[in-house]
């Protein structure tokens, strides 16, 4: 089964109040060098058959107008997996 | 006059709207989410909830369902549209207004009645309010921080496009104290808080007056008949 795997990550001037919430927890737990969390989204979508360079451009597409919102998130990554 | 009041998969507050259209004293007409079909109604709402339990981003898979894109093209003809709390989300996501909606900054639900401004009422759904009248809504959201890059909010600010503000305490960290947008003709208006809860004595927000006395929310619905009218 082939895969293309989207990446979204909120923007980096914006507060993520899950990845602020995780910091804090690993904090309690001693984890004081680990400052920063931010918690993005990893997307796996299935192909049937080969990825070809249509199927490519389409997930490119849909990772910038439906996967992710532009005024919040950014497309930090999109790779295909055989 | 028929408003239509959309469900999606989710969608909680269908039916308080519906009321708060019936209250106003029109006729409410359920729109299906799978239905590319708006039934001739003169305006929309897009009520408050969950819809498709907020999966990939509120709003997000909503704004791509078969009414939704019946909304956006009649709303580019002047259709009345308003989107409360999830249905503002929807809004957002069907890019009909822009920035988008996170999570609250303290990252709590967030349910109270809530102190608002009106500063826009050259709207389909404020022109019953006085500019800059001080309105009491229930509020209640997990994910109503308002945001949008600078030059958008120049541009929402110098434009006139913010509809309501939030007064008495930002609720959830939303730029600007922004709770509700217009758009550029007036015809589509969004909003966090939820209107349709304050439409009938005994059931709204508390007042000076009584207990859950407050019916600031109604003047939405008899400001869509008068608009409607005009037109």
């Amino acid at each position: 089964m082939s895969k293309i795997i989207v990446e979204v990550m909120p923007k980096a001037d914006l507060l993520d109040p899950q990845g602020k919430a995780v910091a804090n927890a690993l904090h309690r737990q001693g984890f004081e060098r680990f400052e920063n969390v931010r918690i993005g989204k990893r997307i796996e979508i299935h192909v049937a058959g080969e990825v070809t360079e249509a199927d490519k451009a389409n997930a490119a597409k849909i990772a910038e107008t439906f996967l992710s919102n532009g005024v919040i998130e950014d497309v930090v990554k999109i790779t295909v997996e055989d | 006059m028929k408003i239509g009041v959309v469900t999606f998969p989710g969608t909680l507050d269908d039916r308080d709207a519906a009321r708060a259209v019936r209250l106003a004293g029109a006729e409410a007409v359920s729109l299906w989410h799978a239905d590319a079909n708006l039934h001739k109604v003169d305006a929309v709402v897009l009520p408050g909830g969950f819809s498709y339990g907020d999966y990939l981003r509120c709003g997000a898979i909503a704004a791509q369902a078969p009414v939704v894109a019946e909304i956006v093209k009649a709303a580019a003809g002047g259709l009345p549209v308003l989107g409360i709390c999830n249905g503002f989300q929807v809004l957002v996501e069907a890019h009909l207004l822009p920035g988008g909606l996170i999570r609250n900054e303290h990252q709590h639900f967030i349910c109270r009645d809530q102190g608002l401004r009106v500063e826009n009422v050259d709207t389909a759904w404020t022109n019953q309010f006085e500019l800059n009248q001080e309105i009491t809504i229930p509020l209640k959201n997990g994910e109503g921080g308002y945001i949008a890059d600078a030059e958008t909010l120049k541009r929402l600010e110098g434009d006139g496009l913010v509809a309501f503000r939030y007064i008495g305490g930002n609720p959830n960290g939303s730029v600007n104290d922004i709770a509700g947008l217009r758009n550029e003709r007036g015809n589509v208006v969004g909003l966090m808080p939820h209107p349709e809860h304050a439409v009938e004595p005994g059931f709204g927000p508390d007042t000076p007056v009584a207990m859950r006395s407050g019916i600031d929310g109604l003047k939405f619905f008899t400001s869509v008949l008068k608009a409607v009218v005009n037109a």
